[in-house]
């Protein structure tokens, strides 16, 4: 969510329970603003909140003018004092996806897993080694916001444009999605580079605007049903939460320039989600 | 009309140029093609036969604009618009023949140029075929950008002639200028705003309209950097008109159900006038029940957990609504379980004494109706032979009373604050031994399956009342020494060896330092009873029971004496409880604590409040400001496990009867045997005889 609209933001978001306490928001308000002049962002983002054990991670996204470009992550632990976060790598991924379990809250914490590796040197039979591999939390953190930042990460359609430069912007005259089509997965996209959007066929594609449809749409992410889309406060809200990555809400005012979306969770994927539907 | 319009219209065409020509400039390329091409002949032909000329310089622009309105459009050039380019084409060749038969494509442009003169017509056709031929279409662009600041300075009838010299070499326009007669640049005024009019074959609008709609937007909405957007202003526009004319109708139905949810909070708000009328209730209700949830949300939010303020509020009327016209003596609310549709606003309430009775008839009726069918399977029993299963599932345990154990309370739920409160049904133990074994998202609608392995009893209101009761069972807690054990039933009960099972709040409660609360978590103890692996708060020994109805021989078949579960007692603290151990085969990495504690604000500790968050139950949290506590759950209604969930194993297969000697034949009797067995049998004949006589001597003596 924007910082500038954070107050009005938390307060739509806040059917899923996910508020931010009072001291929390007015060092936020300040911190952010603190951090968009710091780092010279032109949009900084309250990404949300994943919660430890011991303590809560903030996190806070800065964007470039171009708002598809490689995002900054801050995390900070008192929402006064922002560190930066290493941009996300593939190994990074590898690395963490043997880790499973909560956050503990401190980021210089390591967890040590064990892993049976098959070790094959040569000319011996292959045998089964316990490696103890220690992962830092930090690293963690990075590679589960960039993980649930390429899952979930959606915008209303026509929230940004595609200019005929090349970078994305935000869309000034975006005046919020009809009723009709908020009600409709196929209007939110993922506000990522976009994957499957290249591998339609041309006839999927006559109907796209290539100014506004440049994302991946949210209907054809599997598994089917990984989105609840409700009407909330009498319709006049619309909220979609995520049920691969519980926790994170998106907000759409329709016929509102309104839209945002807050993760507050614990950090860990819903693997269960085929059992659960 | 011309004459009276033109002059004020001049002066919008200014800036309608400088809007129409940027977006010229960028479909420039590709709808220049036609005119060149359609023009070149007509230029060779000489001017004399002048008459028709003018209809077709009309006539020519639709065909050689369409595709450029239809860029500007969607972009993409669908197929219908390059066949009405191609139409216009052949139009051009209609009015060639000396008739002149009007072509229906340049209605607009006939009527704007009838008056005109024939020459200055021809004259100003010239102009622009010239141009055209003079200046490629690549030539064209970096010229009409140039120029297009221009026109701003100068006076508006030259600004047409600066207008259409955007079209010419960069040299010629001043001799063009002087040459230029007043009525001339009329007349160009005249046939661009007839170009402008001409309504589009496919959608009906034109593009004065459009570009006089898209300033008037601007300019009422004044949006920064104009000129970035002007693209989307475009669209906007035109995206305005046509859902102003597809959607009225549908517009007041999709309405509609914003409305009646209004309607519906409406009557929550007015309720309170309703009361003021009737003082006998108010005073009633000064002793009850209603909970003072705007208080506990204040502390929730300052540990940064609950809804939003006017929700909570919404929620707060509502329940004051079920207070008064349900006999309740206690009520809570519970929190908010989230559905994929729609979501649960859970109310606790306990009601009155003997006023809950209705639902006791309905379900001995059941009952009933049970025993009845097990007599006709009885009955039918005994007249068959055929041995009969003799398997029978095992014993249902019976659901505890009312106000006892898991049904102490009584949930009621709606989906929204304004809407009808529905009371959940008592939970039965089967329920709940089947909830913990699956792991489902709510719908939102209560009368939806739950399709899970193994099959649940039950539809979404028993799975949510069991998941009710579990969460209770396992997040509700108070600080140490806010309750005490009753002291009569207390007594009574602890002989009972079951735990004692009611409580209440002690007088002398004097609070806990809130940092207290933090640092230990001893100091929260339980207030809801635990809940067996049986499904029951207090054991249930089905085994006595199989002595009383059964028979004697099955009993003998069923030796294994169940043992009493036992959980932990009543208002235990929670640091008894048991943490979330990560992983079974590497033990002890990480042992996830069952609750998390927090000081809600670490800048100002002397006012800040304790805040316990479950980690077992992702949502549940509880507050304490030492002397005041509330809990509350919110979230999707799931256990945590650190594992994923996987689904129960399949029950054992039945083993099939060990072949002893009641399965096992016998080979079938040899002849040898037969003959054996012949030969006893006679012996033994002979034998009897043999005897018989004897008898009959013995007889005879």
């Amino acid at each position: 969510m924007d910082t500038e609209s954070l107050m009005l933001s938390l307060e739509l978001a806040a059917g899923s329970g996910q508020g931010l306490s009072p001291d929390r928001r007015a060092a936020l308000l300040t911190s952010l603003l603190l951090v968009k002049r710091d780092y010279r962002y032109n949009r900084v983002l309250f990404w949300g909140r994943i919660l430890g054990i011991v303590a809560d991670y903030y996190i806070a996204q800065g964007l470039a003018e171009d708002q598809l470009a490689p995002r900054k992550t801050l995390y900070s632990l008192n929402c006064m004092e922002w560190s930066l976060l290493p941009p996300a790598t593939e190994e990074m991924a590898a690395q963490v996806a043997t880790v499973k379990g909560r956050f503990m809250g401190d980021p210089s914490h390591e967890y040590e897993q064990t892993e049976f590796q098959k070790m094959s040197s040569e000319g011996e039979k292959p045998f089964e080694e316990d490696v103890v591999v220690q992962v830092k939390e930090e690293t963690r953190l990075v590679s589960v916001i960039d993980q649930i930042d390429k899952a979930v990460a959606i915008i209303p359609r026509g929230a940004f444009f595609k200019t005929p430069y090349g970078p994305v912007h935000v869309n000034r005259t975006f005046e919020g999605l009809p009723l009709s089509e908020a009600k409709k997965l196929s209007s939110y996209f993922h506000f990522r580079e976009p994957v499957s959007l290249k591998n339609k066929t041309l006839l999927e594609k006559a109907d796209l605007d290539p100014s506004l449809d440049f994302l991946d749409s949210l209907e054809y992410d599997i598994p089917k049903g990984s989105w609840s889309i409700q009407l909330e406060r009498g319709n006049s809200l619309v909220v979609l939460r995520s049920l691969l990555w519980p926790g994170l809400t998106f907000f759409h005012t329709p016929r509102t320039r309104n839209h945002g979306y807050i993760y507050v969770g614990t950090g860990e994927k819903n693997m269960d989600l085929p059992f659960m539907l | 009309m011309e004459d009276s319009t033109s002059l004020s219209q001049k002066k919008e065409n200014q800036p309608l140029r400088e809007a129409m020509l940027p977006r010229e400039e960028g479909t420039a390329a590709s709808p220049q093609d036609p005119r060149p091409q359609s023009s070149g002949p007509w230029e060779a032909e000489p001017a004399p036969d002048a008459r028709p000329r003018p209809r077709s310089s009309c006539a020519q622009s639709p065909g050689s604009r369409g595709p450029a309105a239809g860029q500007g459009a969607s972009s993409s050039p669908p197929p219908p618009l390059q066949l009405s380019s191609t139409l216009a084409r052949q139009n051009l060749g209609a009015p060639r023949q000396p008739d002149g038969a009007s072509s229906g494509v340049s209605d607009a442009g006939t009527a704007l140029s009838d008056p005109l003169g024939p020459s200055t017509d021809e004259r100003e056709w010239a102009h622009r075929s010239h141009s055209v031929e003079d200046t490629g279409p690549l030539a064209w662009q970096p010229n009409s950008s140039s120029k297009l600041c221009q026109p701003k300075e100068l006076p508006s009838g030259s600004v047409q002639k600066e207008g259409w010299s955007c079209h010419k070499d960069p040299g010629q326009p001043e001799s063009r200028a002087c040459e230029a007669s007043t009525s001339m640049l009329d007349i160009a005024v005249q046939n661009a705003k007839g170009y402008l009019f001409q309504a589009s074959s496919k959608t009906g609008l034109n593009l004065y309209d459009h570009l006089s709609n898209m300033l008037t937007k601007i300019l009422d909405e004044r949006p920064e950097n104009a000129v970035d957007i002007i693209e989307n202003i475009s669209q906007n526009v035109k995206m305005a008109h046509f859902s102003k004319k597809l959607d009225t109708f549908q517009n007041e139905n999709e309405m509609l159900p914003t409305y009646d949810i209004a309607e519906g909070q409406k009557a929550l708000f007015l309720q309170g006038h309703l009361e003021g009328v009737d003082q006998e209730l108010e005073d009633e209700i000064v002793e009850n029940s209603l909970p003072n949830i705007m208080e506990s949300a204040f502390y929730f939010e300052q540990a940064g957990v609950g809804l939003s303020t006017d929700e909570t509020y919404r929620i707060f009327l509502a329940l004051k609504q079920l207070t008064d016209t349900h006999p309740i003596q206690r009520c809570r609310f519970w929190g908010k379980i989230l559905g994929l549709e729609m979501n649960y606003i859970v109310a606790e309430v306990e009601i009155r004494e003997g006023e809950d009775e209705e639902e006791v008839e309905e379900e001995d009726v059941v009952e009933a109706e049970e025993r009845d069918n097990g007599q006709s399977d009885a009955d039918r029993e005994e007249e068959d032979e055929l041995p009969k299963s003799l398997y029978r599932p095992s014993q249902v345990i019976p659901k505890e009373e009312n106000r006892t154990g898991a049904n102490k309370y009584v949930y009621f739920v709606c989906n929204e604050p304004g809407r009808p409160w529905v009371k959940l049904p008592s939970v039965k133990p089967a329920q709940i031994v089947t909830a913990r074994k699956i792991k489902k998202f709510f719908t939102g609608q209560l009368d939806a399956p739950i399709i899970s392995y193994p099959p649940f009893p039950g539809n979404e209101s028993n799975y949510l009342r069991a998941q009710i009761a579990r969460i209770s069972a396992g997040t509700h807690v108070s600080p140490l020494g806010f309750y005490q054990f009753g002291e009569e039933e207390g007594e009574e009960e602890e002989e009972v060896e079951s735990g004692r099972s009611s409580f209440e709040e002690n007088p002398d409660f004097e609070g806990i330092q809130v940092l207290d609360l933090v640092e230990s978590l001893s100091n929260w103890v339980h207030h809801v009873q635990h809940i067996l692996p049986q499904g029951r708060c207090t054991w249930f020994n089905p085994t006595p029971k199989h002595e009383e109805e059964e028979e004697e021989d099955e009993e003998k078949e069923e030796p294994d004496y169940i043992e009493q579960e036992v959980g932990p007692p009543l208002l235990t603290p929670i640091s008894e409880d048991s943490g979330l151990r990560f992983s079974h085969h590497v033990p002890e990495i990480q042992n996830i604590p069952a609750w998390t504690t927090r000081l809600s604000s670490s800048l100002i500790p002397q006012y800040a409040i304790a805040v316990l968050r479950s980690n077992l139950w992702p949502g549940a949290y509880a507050f304490s400001t030492g002397k005041k506590f509330e809990n509350f759950y919110i979230g999707w209604g799931c256990k945590y496990s650190v594992h994923n969930y996987s689904p129960p194993v399949p029950p054992p297969v039945y083993q099939e009867y060990s072949s002893g000697p009641e399965i096992t034949e016998m080979d079938d009797p040899s002849v040898e045997e037969e003959q054996a067995f012949r030969a006893a049998q006679e012996a033994t004949e002979l034998a009897a005889q043999d005897s018989e006589s004897e008898e009959d001597e013995d007889d005879d003596n």
